[in-house]
């Protein structure tokens, strides 16, 4: 280094844009939390209201949901079956399609075919919800679903997790091959030279060892799935009902707030505020997967480095 | 055992002739012709870079795994070529066992690393036992014996290099290649693995790249020196060490090559 270059005083003064940078990026970190807090505020607020008309207990125990009838009743179990009903039902179909896709990607394709894989999964993220719902609506459920099972109904769960699915499929893929990429490559090889062919080590050593990761790309994708409104209302309808079968229609905790805040509801009624006791619930176990899936992330982040 | 037949006495255990490796534009290997005779120990030294682990990983057809690479020339082991249409690669790694420099034990436990490449290849014997026996010839036995469900984890750098050792001798393999098996390693774990290699030559042709030439000196009966890719001399190893013939060798021997 040049004697000049010895000096650790200041040689540039401050411009503008470095004086205001902090407050301006600082205020942006304030808004981001303040919305968050204004989120919970109004959700806890209506909620406390709701549950002095009705008795958290019988709003978490009892099974029919029927705000719009004489006496109607608020037992939120039907709308959240429901819920846990399509988040199953999509990981069903994207977990084990995501999980061999990604393996796929990252021990046996070749540097082309990786490359297209993830072009067809970036664009099948970007792709809209409600053109997906349409799809289930006007294709899936008629095409697929009617030729095979001829009793299907128009609105039906089947055609709305296969949707979801869909919806989910890149969130699984992108988190399970970071999963399997932290897995040693050498481990591979180690597993090839001792004999053994492909298949056999990336389901007994690359898998399990990346199991932890893949765990929580299911919690993430799956809390997605949870929240997700569009695709549900449109393919699998608004009937509030346990859905005995995947054929029949159903209600989901988003369709029913989705449904609540077309304005049919008047401020300060009952049924107003079970709008946001349910989309509390919501919020729950959307917050509930995303923190067990995040935990489980950072864990085994936490692993690699020990 | 089909294509990879039995052997004869006088027909070397590897035999490289004219073997060049590229890997895209780069030449690893330039060329290269030399025989490892049966029941032997050859070392390959040389500076870094200079093709050894291209070399062991040429014996057990590893290289092929590498995108992009090319082979040309051939390789026999016990005369036949291990690239003709009817061998197997899978079979060839059996048969031609591998360590490598970093220790690559899986994350499960001891046991499971042992065992892995006999239950690959369908096992039908008791693997209590085999596991006992490689890791007895490994030199380990006496250190995990009463726990063998330990994550092999957290065995120490010395340990883990020797249950590598223990995992490829599973396979009961004819030939041994070890790639700088003891670079990552303190002395004292150095000195283990070297007792280790002289007790395996009884029973094992042996391969062992290097970066140490007083190791290549203790434990060879012959030495290759290769650099750039090229293979500059190869012979006995005391010759070699004491008359170089080729002044590259001699250079490199004394250290003026690093
Ligand atoms: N997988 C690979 N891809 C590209 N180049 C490689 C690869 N493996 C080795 N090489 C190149 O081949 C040459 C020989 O490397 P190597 O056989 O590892 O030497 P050594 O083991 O003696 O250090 C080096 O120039 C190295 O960069
Ligand atoms: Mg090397």
């Amino acid at each position: 280094m040049k004697a000049a270059g010895l000096s650790l005083k200041r040689r540039a003064p401050r411009g503008p844009g470095d004086r205001l940078a902090r407050p301006v990026f600082l205020s942006c970190a304030v808004v981001t939390a303040a919305a968050l807090v204004a989120v919970v505020g109004v959700l806890g607020v209506e909620t406390v209201r709701f549950f002095g008309t009705v008795s958290p207990g019988r709003f978490l125990t009892e099974a029919a949901w029927t705000p719009f009838a004489e006496e109607p009743r608020f037992g939120v179990l039907p709308l959240l079956a429901a819920t846990a009903q399509i988040t199953v039902g999509a990981a069903v179909f994207a977990v084990p399609a995501g999980l061999m896709t990604a393996v796929y990607m990252e021990h046996y394709a070749g540097v082309r075919t990786e490359r297209v894989l993830a072009g067809v999964t970036t664009m099948l993220a970007a792709v809209p919800t409600v053109i997906l719902g349409y799809v289930a609506l006007t294709f899936v459920t008629p095409v697929i679903l009617r030729t095979l099972w001829p009793g299907t109904e128009a609105f039906n769960a089947m055609s709305a997790c296969l949707a979801v699915g869909l919806m989910i499929l890149p969130t699984v893929i992108v988190f399970t091959r970071s999963a399997l990429r932290s897995v040693p490559r050498a481990l591979m090889e180690a597993g090839l030279a001792l004999g053994a062919g492909r298949g056999r080590v990336v389901a007994r050593v690359l898998v399990p060892a990346a199991l932890p990761g893949i765990v929580a790309a299911v919690f993430l994708a799956t809390a997605r799935a949870a929240g997700e409104t569009m695709i549900v209302t449109l393919a699998a309808g608004n009937q509030t009902q346990l859905a005995w079968s995947p054929l029949e229609g159903l209600r989901t905790l988003t369709a029913f707030i989705a449904q609540s805040s077309l304005g049919d509801a008047p401020s300060g009624t009952v049924r107003y505020g079970a709008f946001f006791a349910v989309s509390a619930v919501l919020v729950a176990v959307t917050w509930g997967l995303h923190a067990t899936g995040s935990f489980l992330i950072s864990r085994t982040r936490a692993g690699d480095a020990g | 055992m089909s294509a990879v037949s039995a052997p004869r006495a006088e027909v070397p255990a590897l035999a490289a002739d004219d073997l060049t490796v590229r890997f895209g534009g780069r030449t690893a290997l330039a060329g290269v012709t030399l025989e490892v005779p049966r029941g032997r120990v050859v070392s390959v030294i040389g500076p870094s870079g200079g093709g050894k682990t291209t070399l062991l990983r040429a014996f057990n057809r590893m290289n092929e795994l590498v995108p992009g690479v090319t082979t040309t020339g051939t390789v026999r082991f016990n005369g036949v070529d291990l690239h003709g249409e009817e061998v197997d690669p899978v079979e060839v790694r059996r048969r031609i066992g591998m360590v490598f420099q970093q220790a690559t034990l899986f994350p499960r436990s001891i046991f499971d690393n042992v065992v892995f490449g006999p239950r690959a290849g369908g096992h039908a014997g008791e693997l209590q036992e085999l596991a006992e026996e490689v890791l007895v010839a490994a030199g380990l036995w006496s250190e995990v014996a009463e726990d063998l469900d330990r994550p092999a984890m957290e065995l120490s750098a010395g340990q883990q290099q020797r249950l590598c050792i223990a995992r490829t001798l599973a396979l009961k393999p004819e030939v041994l290649l070890l790639d700088e098996p003891t670079s990552a390693l303190d002395p004292a774990a150095t000195a283990r693995i070297e007792s280790l290699i002289h007790s395996l030559r009884r029973d094992h042709t042996i391969v062992l790249a290097t970066h140490g030439r007083r190791q290549a000196a203790r434990l060879s009966d012959f030495t290759a020196y290769l650099a750039g890719g090229e293979l500059i001399e190869y012979g006995p190893t005391e010759a070699l060490f004491t008359n170089p013939r080729d002044r590259r060798t001699e250079s490199y021997l004394t250290g003026r090559i690093e």
